[in-house]
């Protein structure tokens, strides 16, 4: 019983899920003090995860599609913020990688060539690029003038959220809140999702996706660069000693982050709305990529889950003011998941505390 | 929480809130306070002046102290030995009050206390002198003296009287030292004294000296043993802690020995010798001698030629520095913490960038190269501070064993893909190899294998990786005796192999034992290389200093 409990604390995924546990009691204890029935909570949670509507019995899969949907771009933000975590650096530039990757995508969208097979491929790939571009940008000016990547990429958020309704207003048929339509060329939209899950929004990102997720892992856990940049991640002045060019993994790895949270937003561009959007105000993905990377403790398969879980209560936030449950609360479990996760430090020390009252028990203290 | 006599609670907390500037007010608070209770202990004469008793300390995962007693005379320099790890600093802290013991009472005079912080220890005349001194650079000696207890006139600060008490303790004690300088213009040797007075301007007749002769030059520790036995004819209790036998020897009158973390044995100095307190502290024969079989060297593999390190603000740390470093020779590099080791260290390594002169290794200038290149070209590195520069604690042992090498092959395979197995091969081979005692083999994690394990992973990689020139810094700083002859036995391999060996150390012993030749440094420069046997401890000393000319004329 007690080792299981050492394990459990010094187990990174058995922390992550018993804090999302929390973070839902502490969701649930909400609503009932609100004078709310939690079930509801619940019923909603059940309904974007299987589409199963408990209430009246009916079945509709568009939830399952819209959840997964959901989920592509926490997944991949949540990828962009743990690929720099894992080398030691807080990418709190996500989002502005983000909107720069969306941003060109739309470009290109409206004014590649609209060839079959070719255009959504070329937006794609530029929105990746720039993304790694904006990233890689913070990673060298770390690397070389050891410029805080803290404050350049919230700096970065801006001058792309502005730079990005600059080049917007620009586009073919701009108006204050949006472009023209994009030619059908340009579009990821997968017919076969959109017949099986009743019309969801679910498109080929998913694949994208699941391709960055095997990359992020194939990356860090199996290649030589991910070994120096693990390295240097953990220790960097014992890698740099070791002869790991950590200048360059810094830079790398912010570049690589960056492509992450540029393919998310190519996604969204491209496979969300059929339109250009001239944003007035960040979407937060990329700030909620954070929260995922954190949950997920930065690996591959633990930003994957944790991104699902954030797409399941956004989607649920519909269905949940569908029964009156205030959406707020999801943002407040989702709050709480990162407070708890912060928390963890003190249950090491509570653990700390018990081997030494353990160990005082062994010695004979009085 | 501590075992302690009944009520005496109330008694400490009226202690804790005592700012230790009124200490000199109530020069034994336990008679005011607690005079009821001490009528009964009065009649009986102590004497020790300090008496722990079955002293328990756990922090989490190690027991520190074991049931450790300890028992001062007064008036007697008490060495407190044993090796590092061994608990010796943490019995001193739960005297000074920077920690609670879990169970054991402490008295003094025979008077049991409780001291819950170190205000409480200095109100008690407790003392210590810590290793790290605790000074501000640029406040002067009396400053820092009176720091926190500033003696005021009215509402003003009245440092004339201070410095005149400062002046008056440093004649009683023989503790030259100008009250009036700053910090930072003095030696190191007079910053402890100053420490030292501030322990007396507390009126403390206990002092506690935490290793206090790992900072000095040989000179300056015979200065300090002649100020132990002046503070002891003074009438001052002194603690010592040190796991130098030969300053025990030369001042301490008795000496407790500890081994990890349990109570070993009391002894009279003068009835044991230096073999046997080794003994004690490590608990079996020690063999004092290093077997070093004759060596010609061969041709020059370092040249270190008018080397120039600066600092990030432009200070010369390394000024128009020679050395050079034959096949099959272990030059030592001797001299006073901060006199450009570490830049020296680091320049050589890649770490630190030169701004002027060479470094040639095997023909070849390397000091354009990336620290990698270097390492390529066969230049092996010992850190000097392990967990920091020499592995990295989350990675395992295969890991940091093949941290040097991982994008090579064997390692590497097509498109960069690693093969962990066969890391984890080579480090199984490094592990039968080097004796490293691990919980699970190579998968096991370098930051929870001791210091000494540590330390051979990092010796296994670096001479595994057969360098043309290893340079080796502090290699047994911090390690059991049983470590420290392994890690000496392989350097000395090495160079029986034929590498070329740069040893720095601030430990002179090692450098006078281990080395064929022996380079001076001081501030920045080498001042003399010496032969080993044509040099003595003294003239060295003197050289570090810094007084190079007067040694040699």
């Amino acid at each position: 019983m007690k080792l299981s409990r050492e394990r459990l604390i010094q187990s990174d995924g058995a922390v992550s899920v018993l804090v999302v546990i929390l973070g839902f009691l502490v969701g649930t204890i909400l609503v009932a003090l609100v004078g709310k029935n939690p079930l509801n909570m619940y019923k909603a949670i059940l309904q974007a995860l299987s589409g199963y509507n408990i209430d009246n019995g009916k079945m509709n899969v568009r939830y399952i599609g819209e959840t997964l949907n959901y989920s592509v771009p926490f997944i991949l933000c949540g990828l962009s913020m743990g690929f720099a975590n894992r080398v030691g650096l807080f990418n709190i530039g996500g989002e502005g990688q983000y909107i720069m990757g969306m941003t060109v995508a739309q470009m290109v969208a409206l004014l590649g060539p609209q060839i079959q097979g070719l255009h959504w491929v070329l937006a794609i790939v530029c929105a990746v690029l720039v993304g790694s571009l904006w990233g890689g940008l913070v990673g060298v000016l770390k690397a070389k003038y050891e410029v805080s990547e803290v404050v350049s990429t919230i700096m970065l958020n801006y001058i792309a959220l502005y730079l990005s309704r600059i080049i917007s207003l620009q586009m073919p048929g701009a108006t204050t809140y949006k472009t023209a339509d994009f030619p059908e060329t340009a579009l990821i939209t997968n017919d076969f999702f959109t017949k099986i899950t009743n019309y969801s929004l679910l498109n080929n990102g998913i694949f994208m996706m699941i391709i960055a997720v095997i990359v992020f892992w194939f990356i860090m856990e199996k290649t030589s660069l991910g070994f120096g940049m693990r390295a240097t991640g953990f220790n960097k002045e014992a890698a740099r000693a070791s002869g790991i060019p950590v200048v360059k993994s810094i830079a790398l790895s912010m570049a690589i982050a960056g492509a992450f949270a540029g393919l998310a937003g190519g996604i969204i561009a491209l496979g969300s709305f059929k339109y250009g959007r001239v944003l007035s105000g960040m979407d937060n993905y990329g700030f909620d990529g954070i929260a995922v990377a954190l949950v997920g403790n930065s690996t591959a398969l633990g930003t994957t889950l944790a991104g699902l879980l954030f797409g399941m209560l956004k989607n649920a936030q519909a269905l949940m003011q569908g029964k009156q449950i205030p959406k707020e609360i999801t943002f407040i479990i989702q709050g709480m998941i990162v407070i708890f996760i912060a928390l963890r430090s003190a249950l090491i020390l509570y653990q700390q505390h018990l081997d030494k009252m353990k160990l005082q028990k062994e010695v004979g203290v009085k | 929480m501590a075992q302690l006599p009944v009520g005496f609670p109330h008694l400490t907390t009226k202690f804790v809130l005592q700012p230790a500037g009124d200490c000199r007010l109530s020069l034994n608070p336990l008679e005011s306070v607690d005079s009821k209770r001490a009528d009964k202990e009065e009649l009986r004469v102590s004497e020790y002046a300090i008496e722990m008793k079955n002293i328990t300390k756990t922090f989490p995962g190690v027991v520190a102290n074991d049931k450790v007693t300890l028992q001062v005379r007064k008036q007697e320099i008490h060495a407190l030995l044993g090796e590092n790890g061994a608990g010796k600093s943490t019995l001193m802290s739960i005297l000074f009050g920077s920690y609670i013991a879990d169970s054991g009472e402490i008295l003094l005079d025979g008077k049991p206390v409780e001291i819950k912080n170190p205000n409480v220890a200095t109100s008690l005349g407790i003392g210590m002198v810590h290793q790290h001194f605790k000074l501000v650079q640029n406040f002067t000696v009396t400053e820092n003296i009176v720091l926190g207890m500033e003696p005021v006139k009215g509402r003003v600060l009245d440092l004339k009287s201070a410095s005149k008490r400062v002046a008056e303790l440093s004649k009683q004690y023989g503790l030259q030292v100008d009250p009036d300088a700053l910090i930072e213009d003095i030696s190191v040797g007079q910053q402890q004294r100053v420490e030292i007075l501030k322990t007396l301007y507390r009126n403390a007749n206990i002092i506690i000296f935490d290793e206090p002769t790992a900072v000095l030059t040989p000179q300056e520790i015979d200065e300090l043993m002649d100020i132990l036995k002046a503070l002891r004819a003074e009438g001052k209790t002194i603690l010592l802690i040190t796991h130098k036998l030969r300053e025990i020897k030369e001042v301490s009158d008795r000496c407790t020995v500890l081994r990890r973390g349990t109570y070993i044995g009391t002894v009279d100095v003068a009835d044991v010798s230096e073999q046997e307190l080794a003994e004690m502290m490590v608990g079996r024969a020690v063999k004092f001698e290093i077997e070093k079989p004759e060596k010609t060297p061969g041709d020059v593999m370092l040249s270190l030629q008018h080397l120039e390190v600066k600092d990030e603000n432009g200070a010369v740390k390394i000024k128009d520095l020679n050395l050079d470093i034959h096949d099959g020779e272990i030059v030592g590099v001797a001299g006073v913490d901060g006199n450009g080791q570490s830049e020296l260290l680091g320049a050589i390594t890649g770490l630190i960038p030169l701004s002027n002169g060479s470094i040639v290794l095997d023909g070849e200038p390397i000091e354009q190269l990336t620290i990698r290149e270097r390492i390529e070209k066969g230049l092996g590195y010992i850190p000097e501070d392990r967990r920091r520069y020499g592995v990295v604690g989350e990675f395992t042992i295969a890991e940091n064993s093949a941290i040097k090498s991982y994008y090579k092959s064997p390692y590497r395979k097509q498109f960069g893909i690693l093969d962990f197995e066969a890391m984890k091969s080579g480090a199984e081979h490094l592990i039968d190899q080097f004796d490293i005692r691990s919980a699970e083999g190579p998968i096991t994690k370098a930051g929870s294998l001791s210091g000494g394990n540590q330390q051979k992973v990092i010796v296994a990689r670096e001479i595994s990786l057969s360098p043309k020139v290893l340079v080796v810094a502090q290699p047994t700083r911090g390690l059991d005796v049983g470590a420290i002859e392994y890690i000496r036995k392989r350097i000395i391999d090495e160079r029986m192999k034929g590498r070329a060996i740069l040893l720095v150390s601030l430990e002179l012993d090692e450098i006078m034992n281990l080395c064929d030749r022996i380079a001076t440094i001081s501030k920045g420069s080498i001042v003399a290389v010496n032969k080993q046997h044509e040099v003595t401890e003294r003239e060295i000393g003197m050289m570090m200093a810094g007084s190079h000319k007067e040694a040699q004329a």
